[in-house]
């Protein structure tokens, strides 16, 4: 009865079929062959990546929790402990953006405070296609909206994030969201179902269609059919979620429970087998008992529904009543659904018959890893060289005009304010810094985050765009004078079965390695999205990484804009000859090729040390990191981000191509302003870390001027140029 | 002297505003249950910022029938103090305890943003230690926030002098830039006719200390404090 065509439509391969029937000793039955279909499936299983993924460091003295579980976990202090992760909702934002952006932002909430966490803050990286395409805006209208309606709704602040546009994200939109989270280091729950007889009890939102086969859509490229998937996307209650998050932290508080687990991807499937797999016990539960909201759904179906805002949970046998009373305050159901059982087996049973008995560990251990073969893309070398040079510009300011008309680069705004971005009131900096800065009530401390993945980087050199990724994140924390403790990533990318992905791939993973053991930060955990494949063609490789950094003393911080006129204007770090991969190329000549900027990891650390060490001396008026753009936009958006508009006059002096002075990205650079009686202490500070410090002139004046050697390049009114920067993302919506 | 801060479920603010009258202000300060039909002696009701029952039907318009709402009503008939922030506002014109209603923002987006007041009345107990005619900036953060009522209430409510703050410039400038939400006559804040029940959209609980950018918020709650000393 399980022939090839039903393989097919579960995503597995002969072979592996006939390991599960090794593995379980017997043939699987529909609904059971649908648990392996999902379990098994790319998203799940990781099945392709693990072999790689085990490269990442992991360790670190105040790990508390590392990858494999619901989000990672570190020591903070003070008792406390920060929860984090990034995970992504692709594939669904793209069907449907409203709803998949959306039930993105519950997923990741839930697996926080699946762990006792309260969820403090949302971030979220984004990527889309060109403005200019009405089907882009469509679906960033979406998005946005999606991300806000949940996020809003539920009460947890939206502090921040990135936008980048690309083609290659036309028909792949990527949504990956993070979030933050803060636990008592001794309430710190996990996916366990300890202690034969305990109860297993379901609650939240009722059981339906929805979702069925989410896991296996987000593990298979797009084809024509794709409307025809419009059905797999889950529809989100952040309402429910709202009262599942204050019932789940009561009865945590209360330490009524055992362990417990959010039904996310896969759903009661991944929940039960997870739940008994990480315990070495079984579960043996009843689907007569599942509430449901749909009549006559099969087992197949409940077990395969992804329903959102639903939590298995193992609860104490004695202190049942006790958990279902918390959850009746909250007007939540709370069924006794099952039990927790010795014998090593997922047993459901349904109309009095048992519809599935299988051994828990194939299921959630066994899957096979694949090794894909890899192979150098064909477009690598090609696209590497920068041979012809573009010409020069003869005209700075209309390339500056042009440069900061790209959407990548242009104000968010028109984002983040439809954002609650400060409910919860620890939002310490607003959206548009280069970190999101939180400060912990009842103590002096913060938390800052940077999200960063620049995918031109990635897509033309994967492991220089694998390190620079996590350099760039921690120099953003670096620049609010926070550092590094740790690490999510979400790594982005299309089909592993084309061994030129597969790749890039394992040479982001490298990138990544090598930065985070320079920084000596763990990777705690994350996600990998593979098959952003929309009609055969893939997305540029990208991983974005989100970093957390702990700030001591909350009031030693500082921001991007320009603070006063007179200040004098450093340079921490170097300018470089160096053109390739820019904005710059990309958006104004139309190029998206060239050398990657080099970096060299020992001194990123070293500017990173003196902005933070500058910062908590109080030195610095403003600190900005500089990025897409070069220079040139990094100066310029300190001017806009002033309340007064102030403006700046600078005079480079480096021997270089003078577009890639103004527009270059070399790594490694922070341009600070300072008080005229803070220079001469940055300056022997900067010398204390055995770095130059380059002055570029000074804060003032209502112009953006750069001259270059004395000859001017660069003279634009700051207004004008604000206004540009400010009303490009608004004027794209107002075309529809 | 005690406040009272209410959670409805869907409440997101209330934490927030708790925290505020508590910690930042040292006030004697409880959480009142919206299934509760007790008071507990408060002398100042807080219905604070949110999604009340996900404000699935309307803003505020399930809220409205929650147990404790009665209670409310009953405390402002008195005269009470009650001030409704946000969502509480929308709970409040829902109770008909204030007159009007709420629509969309005129560019049918959620906002989130800082922006200004212009105080309009200082004889209330939200006010009193503020001068008629200062700008203050706090945040407001709705979808639902444009303020409209029939042109005979309007009428009413400016010759009551009802109207406490007013989306203005950062100058005291009323222009229809800064009226971000498109409320009718920029009105951000209103009153009663007996004084003592106040609805406002922005938050001044996000506004109370510095590290979150604004302390212009605390004007509000001082003059409560001030009033009930």
């Amino acid at each position: 009865m399980i022939d090839k065509k039903l393989l097919k439509e579960h995503n597995l391969t002969e072979e592996e079929y006939h390991l599960i029937v090794e593995l379980i000793g017997k043939e699987p039955n529909l609904t059971e062959l649908g648990i392996f279909s999902l379990m098994w499936s790319e998203h799940c299983s990781y099945k392709s990546s693990k072999i790689h993924l085990k490269k990442l460091p992991v360790e670190g003295k105040d790990v508390i929790q590392g990858p494999g579980e619901n989000a990672g976990i570190i020591d903070i202090g003070e008792g406390l402990a920060v929860v984090f992760k990034i995970e992504s909702h692709n594939h669904p934002s793209f069907i449907e953006p409203y709803q998949g952006a959306a039930t993105g932002v519950g997923g990741i909430l839930r697996d926080i405070f699946t762990m006792g966490a309260r969820p403090i803050a949302i971030m979220d990286s984004l990527r889309f296609g060109p403005l200019d395409k009405p089907k882009n805006r469509a679906i960033m209208d979406g998005v946005v909206a999606g991300i806000a309606g949940y996020g809003n709704s539920i009460g947890v602040p939206t502090v921040g994030g990135e936008v980048y546009f690309n083609d290659c994200y036309s028909l792949n939109p990527l949504v990956n969201v993070f979030c933050l989270g803060i636990a008592e280091k001794d309430k710190i729950f996990y996916a366990k179902a300890e202690g034969a007889g305990n109860p297993v009890l379901y609650v939240g939102s009722k059981t339906g269609r929805d979702g069925i086969h989410g896991a296996t859509m987000a593990s298979a490229e797009f084809g024509e059919d794709l409307e025809e998937k419009r059905p797999n996307v889950q529809v989100g209650d952040p309402f429910k979620e709202k009262l599942l998050l204050e019932a789940c932290l009561e009865v945590m508080d209360q330490n009524l429970i055992v362990g417990i687990q959010d039904m996310g991807a896969a759903g009661l499937t991944c929940s039960t087998s997870e739940m008994a797999s990480n315990s070495g016990s079984g579960i043996e539960i009843n689907l007569d008992l599942v509430p449901q909201r749909e009549e006559g759904m099969t087992p197949y179906e409940i077990m395969l529904s992804e329903s959102q805002e639903r939590m298995l949970i193992v609860a104490k046998k004695e202190k049942v009543a006790d958990v279902q009373k918390v959850f009746a305050k909250w007007d939540l159901d709370a069924v006794i659904i099952g039990r927790v059982t010795d014998n090593g087996r997922l047993i459901v049973n349904a109309g009095g018959k048992t519809v599935v008995d299988i051994p828990v560990d194939p299921v959630v251990n066994l899957c096979p890893a694949y090794r894909r073969p890899s192979a150098v893309p064909a477009y690598l070398e090609p696209q590497s060289q920068l041979d012809p040079a573009p010409s020069i510009p003869e005209d700075f300011n209309k390339a500056m005009e042009k440069l900061l008309s790209s959407p990548t680069i242009s104000d968010k705004e028109w984002v983040f304010r439809q954002y609650d971005h400060m409910v919860q009131t620890n939002t310490a900096l607003l959206p548009g810094a280069d970190a999101s800065l939180l400060r912990i009530k009842n103590t002096n401390r913060a938390l800052a985050v940077a999200l960063d993945g620049n995918s031109l980087y990635a897509y033309l050199d994967p492991k220089a765009g694998g390190k620079i990724a996590v350099a760039e994140a921690c120099r953003n924390l670096s620049c609010v004078g926070a550092s590094p403790i740790g690490v999510t990533n979400c790594l982005n990318f299309g089909n592993p079965e084309k061994p030129e992905i597969m790749w890039q791939f394992q040479n982001v993973i490298e990138g990544i390695t090598e930065a985070c053991q320079a920084f000596n930060i763990p990777v705690t955990g994350g996600n990998v999205s593979f098959y952003n494949d929309t009609e055969g063609v893939s997305i540029h490789p990208t991983p974005v990484l989100g970093v957390v950094g702990r700030l001591d003393d909350v009031d030693k911080t500082t921001s991007p804009s320009f603070k006063q006129e007179g200040d004098i204007l450093c340079l921490l770090g170097q300018n470089k000859n160096e053109l390739g991969a820019s904005e710059y190329l990309k958006y104004v000549h139309k190029q998206k090729r060239g050398l990657v900027p080099q970096i060299d990891l020992s001194t990123e650390k070293k500017v990173q040390e003196l902005c933070i060490a500058a910062i908590s001396q109080g030195l610095l008026s403003s600190a900005h990191d500089v990025s897409e753009g070069g220079l040139a936009v990094c100066l310029a958006e300190c001017s806009f981000l002033s309340e007064q508009k102030i403006g700046f006059t600078v005079d480079l002096q480096d021997n270089i191509r003078v577009d890639a002075l103004l527009f270059g990205e070399s790594q490694s650079r922070i341009c600070v302003s300072v008080r005229a009686e803070n220079f001469e202490p940055l300056r022997k500070l900067a010398e204390e870390h055995a770095l130059s410090l380059a002055v570029l002139g000074k804060t003032g004046g209502d112009r953006l001027v750069i001259h270059h050697k004395g000859k001017e390049l660069l003279n634009i009114p700051v207004l004008h140029g604000y206004n540009i920067w400010k009303q490009n993302i608004p004027d794209a919506f107002r075309m529809n | 002297m005690k406040f009272g801060v209410v959670i409805f479920p869907g409440s997101n603010c209330d934490y927030d505003t708790y925290f505020v009258l508590k910690d930042v202000f040292d006030q004697e300060t409880t959480f009142l249950w919206h299934k509760e039909h007790s008071l507990h002696d408060v002398d100042c009701v807080v219905l604070p910022g949110g999604f009340s029952y996900g404000d699935y039907l309307r803003s505020g318009a399930i809220a409205k029938f929650s147990p404790l709402m009665q209670e409310v009503k009953e405390f402002a008939d008195k005269g009470g103090l009650v001030l409704g922030i946000c969502n509480g506002f929308q709970v409040l014109l829902e109770l008909e305890l204030l007159p009007g209603a709420m629509t969309r923002n005129k560019n049918l987006k959620f906002l989130c943003q800082h922006v200004h007041l212009r105080t309009e009345n200082t004889h209330t107990p939200f006010t009193n230690r503020a001068r008629k005619g200062d700008v203050i900036k706090i945040p407001i953060a709705h979808f639902d926030g444009n303020y409209f009522v029939e042109p005979e209430t309007l009428h009413t409510i400016k010759q009551n002098d009802q109207i406490i703050f007013r989306y203005s410039e950062p100058n005291g400038h009323l222009s229809e830039r800064a009226n971000v939400n498109g409320s009718m006559h920029n009105i951000a804040g209103l009153i009663n006719t007996g004084g003592n029940v106040l609805g406002m959209m922005p938050h001044p609980e996000r506004a109370s200390e510095a590290i979150l950018g604004s302390k212009d918020g605390r004007i509000i709650f001082e003059s409560i404090i001030h009033w009930l000393r």
